[in-house]
Parts: structure tokens; sequence; C-alpha cells
């Protein structure tokens, strides 16, 4: 007779059916959040290894590492690597895919099998983008501006943009179920102003993926056609104009920066009021953040090309314009600490990153106004400075927003706890790390170090040092939860339904939940983040 | 089912206005209106849009307004591209010295 | 018209595990189609944003690159397709009231016209082809130069206007293929007796993406073949 408390096995989502055919054909919301999980994590590794190459080179002034051109590559396919296939999917096609059917009561999402086209279009997208990468790469830069990309680089432009191109189309289908599900879905009494804020942020960042990724994938064929078929249309020397490309790919470019950072947002939604066992401050306030957010986010794409020769009249126009984007995001910022106050707060791993969160996303987007105003802008585009400003954006915030919401939702996808105190440790490697690594490079960019150059004046070199030492800690702790996580799928102690104690639709199933989310679709009758009827967990859950 | 059925005699009428509009965009296109050729032009498309759209699609006997919404919007979202991309494009001569 | 509930919704075959009713799947159906046709009007928004800044900057190439597209043939395909709205639009309402047979036939029509217009379309490009106005290595305005010397027109920005053509054009009649392909499927499962009074979601929502396909044309015809069609002096 066993002593260790292992319950019999009920069935759930992971055990109802084994086989690799039942993954991969899957249409459970569940398991195809799981697939994606692991795609983007491949992904992530494989940027993050662009990445520990281009820190390497930079430790020293001289460009001894790589050649110049590879170089150009090596930076090129990072940025591509961990912003299309990484960063746009993560929270979305993760943790949105697996809890937005969850939160609203249903027993999935709309279109479960266009939900599976979604991951196939990713993993067909990755492919083609591997394929790109191993035989020869692309150096044109994440932003393939013309006419480098289209008439002069040797390198695959074409496929790298088919590539992205589809991977586009994944990201479309996501935003499209979310919309019709949180339109037509809900669970009987659950009205808008009753959603958790996760929700309302999906709704935002799907809107955004709507709108925006077609005018990505018009943009990147006609760079493939120009390409392919020696057009003109963005070469000045045949009449074209290298800044109508630009105008259409930050049209959507920019607003995908809100796609990478409004679903991070949307985690710390949950986090915080959940560690602070308070309601959120301001429910409304950040409600309608996130929709001004996305709209507002349509509006200042020129702030990409202040020196790149549009009128000055307009550059003036999209500095006002990215000075007011600025102002949902603030109203988030505040609402969030104002939710700690006076709150009883508890210090997890979820927090840890939540907090993290808030700092760090604060620096990123006060940097950004820096590059908003035109003045400073002169001098500081295209240096470091912007580079650890969306540094500080998509890693400070994103990433620690999805590590964050990984480790807080962990229980409910696995049925497991993660060691809390190895989750604390990684946390806190991350948060140093990251530091270590980017704050040396405002001050690089400000002192003038130009962005994707492969060698740099001597006198540079303290800081750039700073950076890759960093670097390789920041590397440390993304490591750590990759191996306690899978160690817990076996070995972490078992999860109840509920082991934060947290207000919100998923946590009243079980830990696993069952295929079809609940036995009995619940019938809602409260507000969001009931927390004074929520008891506190009774013990903190502590893995062994 | 929950959309009414209309009346052929309805969508044959509005197929007889769409391909009037037709022969008259193409003839007129002839006549020499200066600038105002290009407004009469799209003028006509967007009257022939809103016939296919109001009663071809059933936009006008629908009720939903979240359809109307999404049309509006996605309407909304290309006139803010071609609108701030222009606001570029019309005054670059007015800043070259 | 009311329809009763199925006696026992555990047998309903036709309605999907996550919703919970038919009317829930078919209004998730018909927004999720509707938000569909929005990304599509980004997608050629984004054509047409380079296409207005190029106009802007060329007219004259443009208003010359105009001219020589056949306007009949022009006409013609736009009045084809508008007919192909006609035969959709009675195609739903045949479905709407289970006549069967006569939603068969005007699927078939509809393909009937799809296939039609891309003829024409193929007639005009293979013109394009001849006169050399296929932008790439083959590409020359000389003839244009030479048909409208009062228009003084450039060859560069004359490829700009015939990329672009070929850009809106081609792409849009990708969807009508997109579109003939989807409606020969649905022909087929229509002729099955697939579609009734109760279900026919697939015809509806099949309608709509081919009447998009018909909005775009209504606004490629007059600023690809008709920006200036006014008798030269």
């Amino acid at each position: 007779m066993a002593t260790t408390a292992i319950p019999v096995e009920r069935e759930h989502y992971l055990n109802t059916d084994y086989g690799i055919r039942s993954w991969l054909l899957a249409t459970d919301h569940k398991r195809i959040a799981l697939l994606y999980l692991v795609t983007i994590t491949l992904f992530f590794f494989i940027g993050g290894f662009f990445a520990l190459l281009i820190r390497l080179e930079l430790l020293t002034p001289a460009g001894d590492l790589v050649l110049a051109d590879t170089y150009n590559k090596l930076f090129t396919m990072h940025g591509q690597v961990m912003i299309f296939f990484f960063l746009i999917p993560s929270i979305p096609a993760v943790l949105g895919n697996f809890l937005v059917p969850m939160m609203v009561g249903a027993k999935d999402l709309a279109f479960p099998r266009i939900n599976l086209l979604s991951w196939y279009l990713l993993v067909g997208a990755g492919v083609l983008m591997l394929h790109c990468i191993i035989t020869g790469g692309v150096d044109s830069g994440w932003t393939f501006y013309t006419p480098f990309s289209t008439a002069f680089s040797n390198t695959k432009v074409i496929e790298a943009g088919l590539a992205i191109f589809i991977a586009g189309f994944s990201s479309i289908l996501t935003g499209l179920n979310f919309v019709v599900t949180i339109h037509r879905m809900r669970a009987p009494g659950l009205t808008w102003s009753r959603l958790p804020l996760f929700i309302w942020a999906h709704y935002a960042t799907s809107i955004i993926q709507l709108l925006g990724t077609p005018v990505l994938a018009i943009t990147l064929l006609l760079v493939v056609f120009e390409r392919a078929f020696h057009l003109g249309i963005f070469d000045p020397t045949r009449g074209g104009d290298p800044l109508l490309f630009q105008h259409l790919f930050w049209f959507y470019s920019h607003p995908a920066v809100y796609i990478m950072i409004l679903p991070a947002m949307g985690v710390v939604a949950e986090i915080i009021p959940c560690f602070s066992r308070k309601r959120i401050f301001g429910y409304s306030a950040v409600a309608m953040s996130s929709i001004a957010i996305a709209v507002f986010g349509f509006l200042v794409w020129a702030h990409h090309m202040f020196v790149a020769g549009i009128s000055l009249y307009s550059a003036m126009i999209f500095s006002i314009l990215s000075y007011l984007v600025a102002v949902p995001s603030a109203i988030k910022v505040f609402n969030w600490t104002a939710t700690m106050y006076k709150g009883s707060i508890h210090f997890e791993t979820p927090m840890l990153y939540a907090m993290g969160f808030i700092g760090l996303f604060t620096v990123g987007g006060l940097t950004g106004l820096f590059l908003a105003a035109l003045g400073i802008d002169v001098h500081v585009t295209d240096t470091y400075f912007v580079i650890a400003h969306f540094h500080y954006i998509m890693v400070g915030g994103a990433v620690m927003g999805y590590l964050g919401g990984l480790h807080f939702w962990w229980p409910k996808i696995s049925g497991r706890l993660y060691p809390e105190w190895l989750g604390k440790f990684a946390a806190l490697t991350v948060f140093l790390g990251f530091n270590l690594t980017f704050f040396p490079q405002f001050i690089l960019g400000y002192l003038g170090m130009p962005r994707r150059y492969w060698e740099y004046p001597a006198e540079f070199q303290v800081l750039n040092v700073l950076s890759t030492a960093g670097s390789t800690i920041l590397a440390v702790g993304y490591v750590l939860p990759m191996i306690y996580f899978l160690w817990s799928m076996r070995y972490g102690k078992i999860a109840d339904g509920n082991p934060w104690g947290a207000a919100g639709l998923e946590w009243k199933t079980t830990s696993p939940p069952p295929t079809d989310n609940f036995r009995e679709i619940p019938e809602v009758s409260w507000e969001a983040y009931n927390y004074d009827e929520i008891p506190s967990p009774a013990e903190v859950p502590v893995g062994r | 089912m929950s959309e009414p059925i209309l009346s052929s005699k309805l969508y044959v009428g509005i197929w007889a206005a769409l391909m009037c509009l037709t022969v008259i965009t193409a003839s007129v296109a002839f006549v020499d209106l200066g600038p105002l050729n290009t407004v009469v032009a799209l003028v006509i498309a967007t009257f022939k849009a809103l016939l296919v759209v109001l009663f071809f699609m059933h936009v006008k006997y629908t009720s939903e307004k979240l359809t109307k919404m999404v049309i509006v919007c996605a309407l909304f979202w290309l006139l803010i591209l071609l609108f701030l991309s222009l606001a570029d494009y019309g005054t670059r001569a007015m800043t070259r010295t | 018209m009311a329809d009763s509930p199925p006696l026992a919704v555990e047998h309903d075959e036709g309605l999907h595990h996550q919703f919970v009713d038919r009317e829930q799947q078919r209004n998730a159906a018909s927004l999720g189609m509707w938000l569909f046709l929005g990304t599509e009007v980004m997608f050629f928004g984004g054509m047409f944003c380079a296409y207005l800044i190029y106009r802007y900057w060329y007219y004259k190439e443009f208003a010359a690159g105009s001219r020589s597209l056949d306007i009949w043939l022009g006409t013609t395909n736009t009045a084809v397709l508008i007919c192909s709205s006609l035969t959709v639009a009675l195609g739903v309402r045949a479905a709407q009231m289970g006549k069967r047979k006569l939603l068969v036939l005007l699927l078939l029509l509809t393909l009937v016209f799809g296939l039609g217009f891309l003829g024409i379309k193929g007639v005009e490009w293979y013109d394009k082809y001849v006169e050399h106005h296929i932008p790439g290595a083959s590409f020359s305005a000389q003839d244009l130069i030479e048909q409208y010397p009062q228009l003084h027109i450039d060859p560069a920005p004359t490829q700009i206007y015939f990329s672009l053509y070929f850009a809106m054009t081609g792409l849009h009649a990708l969807h009508m293929i997109v579109g003939v392909g989807i409606f020969c499927f649905l022909t087929y499962y229509a002729w099955r007796g697939r579609y009734t009074p109760q279900y026919h979601t697939p015809v509806e929502i099949g309608g709509l993406y081919w009447h998009f396909v018909d909005l775009i044309w209504i606004y490629l015809f007059p600023l690809l073949y008709l920006i200036d069609r006014k008798p030269l002096k």
C-alpha cells in the first residue's frame, strides 16, 4: 500500500488519449497550447543562440569572431526568429490558447480545427525559416529595408520573407479564434465587465493581429515579387520609394510590439491581485486601456522613420501621437501598483516576475518617450539606446510576463507544482542577468555606439563586456525553468484545483482540467477578482 | 434562421442597378470632367459596393450590430493607413528647402 | 420561422461540441467570416496604399498605363462578376428555402461566371505579354511613349504602374481561384443534399467570401482601367 498520496488517476486532457496521432491531430485547445509551447521554446533557444554569438563577437572591439557578413546574418535572424517565431505567438498561443476558453467558461475555442491549422502554419513557416537559416541565412536586418533587401542582398531574402508571411497567417487565425470565442461563447452571466483582464488583453491583442498582420503580409509579398521579378516598386533608381516600404512595414511592425506586450500585461493583471489578495484597482481603466493601446498603437508607426526622410510635419504628428500612446500603458502601471498598496503581498515566483515586469516595462516605456522626442531621436536612433529600449520591453517585459504566467498556471496545465525555491532563484537570476545585459546598452547608445555594427571603438569595450557577462547569467536563468518544469511533470508535488487561491473560472476546475474543461458550464454571478470572498490557500505551496 | 428570406425580385433589381452603374461609370470615363472624373468613378464604385454589402451580403437585414462594427472598423483602419501615409507624402514638398 | 429544438442535443451531429446550440454555431461562423473579410480589406489595402502614393507621384504614367488596358474586356468582366454575385445571392435564398436542385443550378452558374472572369483575365494578361507590358526583363514602355507623346511619360514609373496592375489583379485572381475551389465543394455537397433550411451555413459564408471578391473588383476596375480616358487633344 503506497504511503505517498498519489490519487487514483482520473481522466483529464493529458491522459485521455495517448500516441503521437492524438497530439498531432488534437483539436483540444489545451493540447494545442502545449504543442505551441514545445515549438516556441525550440525557437527561443535558436534565437537565443544567435544572441549568444552576437554577444560573443561584441566582447572585443575588433571584428574577430565572425565575418562582417555573418554578423549581419546573426542580428537579422536573431530578430526574425525571436519576434515572429517566439514573441508574437508566445503568450497568446500558449497561455491564451490554454486559458481563453476556460476563462470564458467554454468547452473549447470557437474553431478548434482552425486552431490546429494555426499551429501547423507556424510549424511550416518555422521549417522554411530553419531551412533558410541552414542554407545560408539572410542579412537584411529583421526590418527588410529596401532597396538592400530587394536589390542588393545576396542572401535568402525571399525564403525568409515567405516564412514570415506564412507565420503571419498563424497569428491572424489565432486572433480570429479569440475574438469570436470571446464575443460568442461566454458562459451565462459572464458579462464583459466580469471578464478577467487577461481576456481583455487578449481581445485587444487579437484586434491588432487581425488588422495589422495582413499589411505585413502584403508588404513582404511585394518584397518577394520585387526581388523575384526585378520590379522597381521600392527601388529609387527606378522611380520607387524605399520609404513606402517602411511605411507599409512599420504600419504592422509597430502595433506588433503591442501584440507582444499586451498579453504580458494581461498576465500581470491576473498575478498581482492574486498575490496581493486584493481586487484589481481600476478594473474599467485597465480594460479600456488595453483597447486604447490597441487603437492608438496603429497611429504612431512613423516614429521608426523620423530620420529616414519623411516630412518634418508628419514627423511632428507622429511624435505627438507617440506620446499619447504611452498614457494607457502608464494608467495600467499605476493601477497595478495601486492594487498592491495595502495588499497582503506574497512573494511567490509568479509575483516576482510580475513585479519585475512592472519595473522593467516602466523603464522601457519611459525610454520610448525619449525616442519619441524628435530632437533626442536624432542622436540616439539606430544606436544601442534603441536596442536597450526595446529589449527592456520585449525581454524585461514580455518574456518576464510569459515566464510569470507559465509559473502561475503551471499547476493548472500540468497538475504539478514546480519547486518554489528554484523558481525564485531562477527569477532573480533572470532579473539580475537581464539588467546586467541591457542597462549598459542604454549608456552605450547614449555615448554613440551604433547598432548592427560588428566592430566598435575601444572605449566601448568595458560596457560591452558587462553586457555579455549579463547575457550568460540571463541564459542560465532561462534554462533553469525548462529543467525544473520537465522535472516537475514526473516528480513535482501534486497540485489541487486552486493552489494559489486565485479568482477566475479556470481555477474552479481540476488540475489538469478534463478535456471539456468543466463538469458543468458555470453560471457566473460574481465580479472578477473577488478576493474578499476567496480564502488564501491554506499553506503556501512549496515543491519538494 | 434568424435572417429573413429576401425576394428574388429584390436581388434582380439590385443586379440591374449594379449593371447600369457599371455601364455609366465606363461611359462617364470618356467625358472630360477634369479632376471630377476620379471622384465620380469612386463615388459610383462606393455606391455599387454599398448595394452589394447591404443587400447581397444581407447587412441591411441583419440584427447583428457586431457585423456592422467589423465592417466599419476595417474601413476605418484602412483609412488610417491611407491617410497617415499620405500625410507624409503630401507634406514633403512643404519642407523641401 | 421558429425551429423546434432537436429532441436530444447529444445526437445532433451537425452541432460541434464546443457550441451550446445551432444558433451559436451559426453566429460564430458568420462572425468568423466577417472578421476574415476584414483582414482581407487590410491585405488589399496595403496595395491600395502603394497604388495611391504612386498614382499621386506618377499620374501621367498611370494614365498611359490605364489607357493601354482594354476597357471593354474590363467592363465585361465587371458585369460577369456582378452576375455571379446575383447567382450567389439567389443560391443562398434557394438554400434558405430548401430548394436543392435550384441551389445546385445557381452554384454551377456561379462557377461558370467565375471561370469566365478568369478566362477573360487570362486574355487580358496575354495581351499585356504580347505588348511587353509585363514588368521584368522584357518590359518596354516604348509603345506607350510613342502612342501618347503629349503625356511625356517615363518608362520606369510606367513599369511601376504595371507592377501594381499585375500584383493587384493577380492577387484578386488568386482569391477568385480559391473562391472557385470553395464553390466546387459547395456545389458537390449541395448536390449530395447536405444543405437544408436549418443548416446551410457554408453556403452563406461561402457567399460572403464571393461577394467580397466582387467588391474588390468593383474598386479595382475604376482605379486601374478608368484613370484617364478622356479624348486627348
